[in-house]
């Protein structure tokens, strides 16, 4: 009965307690939509690699090679001769490696020169490879492989030609030796999906006219440079897969105890690790800034009870004339701030939804993070249990007032 | 020697730090369904000793007792529990939750009173009883108290002091913010109805016109004696 009274004195003022409750669904969208973009994020990160044992590339930081390897993100400060590749190659433990060589561009694009290995044994979302649904794989030297958003953003269909510049932010191009879309790779939500692809004697073969960076006058006919030796002399980075998952350290000691050069072997898993330490200080202070929002609804909360607390004075004496005690009315008070606090969760989780529903494939498509539409987590749980337990504590202080008011007025209201 | 519904007995209270307002009362009694009108204009200590009768506040001394039981010895919660038990309130005028049901409005004090509610039979159908020998028709239990007419709200307050048979019904002017003809309609049905229950009525009011109906009619200065000292 006290909580259908309740429900009945929310409603009969539902200007202002729809507003408060507005108010706390939107925190609480904010909230638990950062923390499903932190989840997502986190989610997309991790599923961008699998199924690679370890990442070696010059010797620098871990999470640096991490990042431009596998992310595309920042560039490497040093190769790695073709030696020392060849030397790793030739381990027993190795079961397979696979090179890539970065460093050009198409468009906004990254152009990665790797071998047909790549198709083979890069593995993303728990094991998945990727897939070639129109046209082929590295067959010629001039053939590109494109990821999904390439070819959507910049229009291709398979047989375009396309012209690699050199460098990143660059007006040179390699205009005179330019390739053919032989394959696009289905859409993976990974930086593959923006990278182009080529083979890695492609990557030789657009750079031979070059010396120092800079394109020299002469240019060599397509058909003698198919004629060359294209082995490049050094490679960017390179994933490797072991046969035994018990000889990864092993192997990555020899690595990193290499004599020859400085290289540097990384267990991939354990760079995402270092990655979301560096992160973690910009997810919890987004967190902490999502969190504040709840905690000033519920304050704007407090302030409309406090508010109300004169006109309903004569209400309170009404209870008290009816034998209600004054911890019956401070319990009314807590009870209606929790049923608003309820309903704003309820809300805010809704309007999430709403979003997830609305936002999903644009979020996806312009910052390959996937969101998923899933039943709420015992963390969200957790949270709106929080949000309606600090508005229960925060309405303790009106609540307490009128308590006190109710105590000194009885059932007199002096007005 | 029969116990009084209501006994008052060498009483003195002093509101703390209200202008230090003090009242003090000497001897009051009412006898079991003894209807008793209390004149008196506001600010004569009238809320001050309806909040002494009602256990809201604990005399400063001597007795106050409602059916034989001395409030002084309740705890606060205690008092509420007795007030919701004993007592029957009619206030003026704003005596319902507008926001509830009537029949809500009816059933509350039952709430807080497990006796009584026992009394009342569990309460629905008694609620409708009442209302019905009130006057109110049935489908007036389901809708909301805030949209009833003042002269409706009164009678459904009524029905709310008198559900569960309270020996004690305390109203507070309930007259007054009705007009002359439904005042009268308003009064007869209230006696009769404490008269079905043997409940006594104390009555306050300033309108001396309704004194002929009352068994006994008091002045407030003839009991009470206060006290503003100019803190």
């Amino acid at each position: 009965m006290i909580l259908r009274l309740a429900i009945g004195s929310l409603c009969a003022r539902a200007l202002t307690v729809g507003m408060t409750i507005l108010a706390i669904a939107l925190s609480v969208t904010l909230f638990l939509g950062v923390e499903k973009i932190r989840t997502g994020a986190r989610a997309s990160f991790a599923d961008t690699i699998s199924g690679t044992d370890l990442i070696v590339g010059a010797r620098s930081g871990s999470v640096q090679l991490l990042l431009y390897s596998v992310f595309r993100i920042g560039n490497a400060t040093n190769n790695v001769t073709w030696d020392s590749y060849q030397d790793i190659k030739s381990r027993p433990e190795v079961d397979w490696i696979v090179p890539i060589s970065l460093g050009d561009s198409h468009r906004q694009f990254r152009v990665m020169g790797t071998t047909s290995g790549f198709f083979e044994h890069y593995k993303y979302r728990g094991g998945r490879a990727l897939e070639i649904p129109e046209g082929h794989g590295l067959e010629d030297l001039y053939d590109a492989v494109v990821g999904a958003d390439v070819a959507a953003t910049l229009g291709y269909a398979v047989g375009d030609p396309i012209v690699v510049s050199h460098g990143l932010a660059s007006f040179t191009a390699h205009d005179d030796q330019p390739f053919r879309i032989a394959g696009i790779i289905a859409k993976t939500g990974t930086p593959v999906d923006r990278t182009v692809i080529v083979s890695l004697e492609a990557i030789e073969a657009i750079h031979v006219d070059w010396q120092s960076g800079a394109k020299s006058g002469q240019i060599t006919p397509r058909e003698v440079i198919r004629d060359m030796d294209l082995t490049p002399t050094a490679i960017t980075a390179a994933l490797v897969g072991v046969k035994s998952r018990l000889q990864v350290f092993g192997l990555q000691r020899w690595i990193n105890d290499y004599p020859e050069e400085p290289v540097l072997a990384i267990l991939p898993g354990v760079a995402l690790q270092e990655l979301w330490q560096i992160v973690g200080v910009a997810e919890t202070a987004l967190i902490g800034v999502s969190a504040m929002v709840v905690v000033t609804a519920l304050i704007g909360m407090m302030a409309m009870i406090f508010s109300s607390l004169n006109e309903r004075r004569r209400e309170m004496a009404i209870w008290r004339a009816m034998g209600a005690r004054p911890s019956t009315i401070l319990g009314l008070l807590v009870l209606e701030a929790m049923l608003m606090a309820a309903a704003g969760a309820l809300l805010g989780l809704g309007f999430l939804y709403l979003g997830l529903v609305i936002g999903q494939p644009w979020v996806d498509a312009a910052f390959g993070i996937w969101l998923p539409i899933e039943p709420p987590s015992p963390r969200d749980a957790l949270a709106l249990g929080f949000v309606i337990g600090a508005a229960a504590l925060t309405s303790l202080f009106p609540a307490l007032r009128a308590y006190r008011l109710s105590l000194a007025d009885g059932m007199m209201v002096r007005i | 020697m029969t116990i009084p519904a209501l006994a008052l007995d060498d009483v003195a209270f002093a509101w703390p730090g209200r202008g230090g307002f003090s009242l003090s009362c000497p001897a009051f009694k009412m006898a079991p369904g003894e209807r008793v009108l209390l004149i008196g204009a506001s600010g004569s200590g009238k809320s001050t000793l309806l909040s002494l009768i009602c256990g809201i506040v604990p005399a400063t001394r001597g007795r106050v007792s409602v059916g034989g039981t001395d409030l002084g010895t309740l705890s606060a919660g205690g008092r509420d529990r007795f007030r919701a038990e004993q007592i029957g309130v009619i206030f003026q005028q704003f005596n319902l939750l507008p926001y509830a049901k009537v029949i809500d409005n009816i059933l509350l004090p039952l709430r807080f009173a497990p006796h009584r509610r026992t009394r009342a039979g569990g309460g629905v159908t008694e609620a409708a009883r009442l209302c019905a020998e009130l006057g109110l028709p049935d489908e007036v239990l389901s809708r909301q108290a805030g949209r009833l007419s003042v002269g409706q709200q009164q009678r459904v307050a009524v029905a709310r002091a008198l559900i569960g048979a309270p020996p004690l019904i305390v109203a507070d002017e309930p007259t007054s913010a009705l007009d002359a003809e439904t005042q009268d309609s308003f009064l007869r049905l209230l006696f009769d109805r404490t008269d079905e229950v043997q409940s006594a009525l104390l009555m306050v009011s300033h309108d001396e016109r309704l004194a002929p109906r009352f068994d006994r009619v008091i002045r407030l200065a003839d009991i009470v004696s206060t006290e503003r000292s100019a803190a």
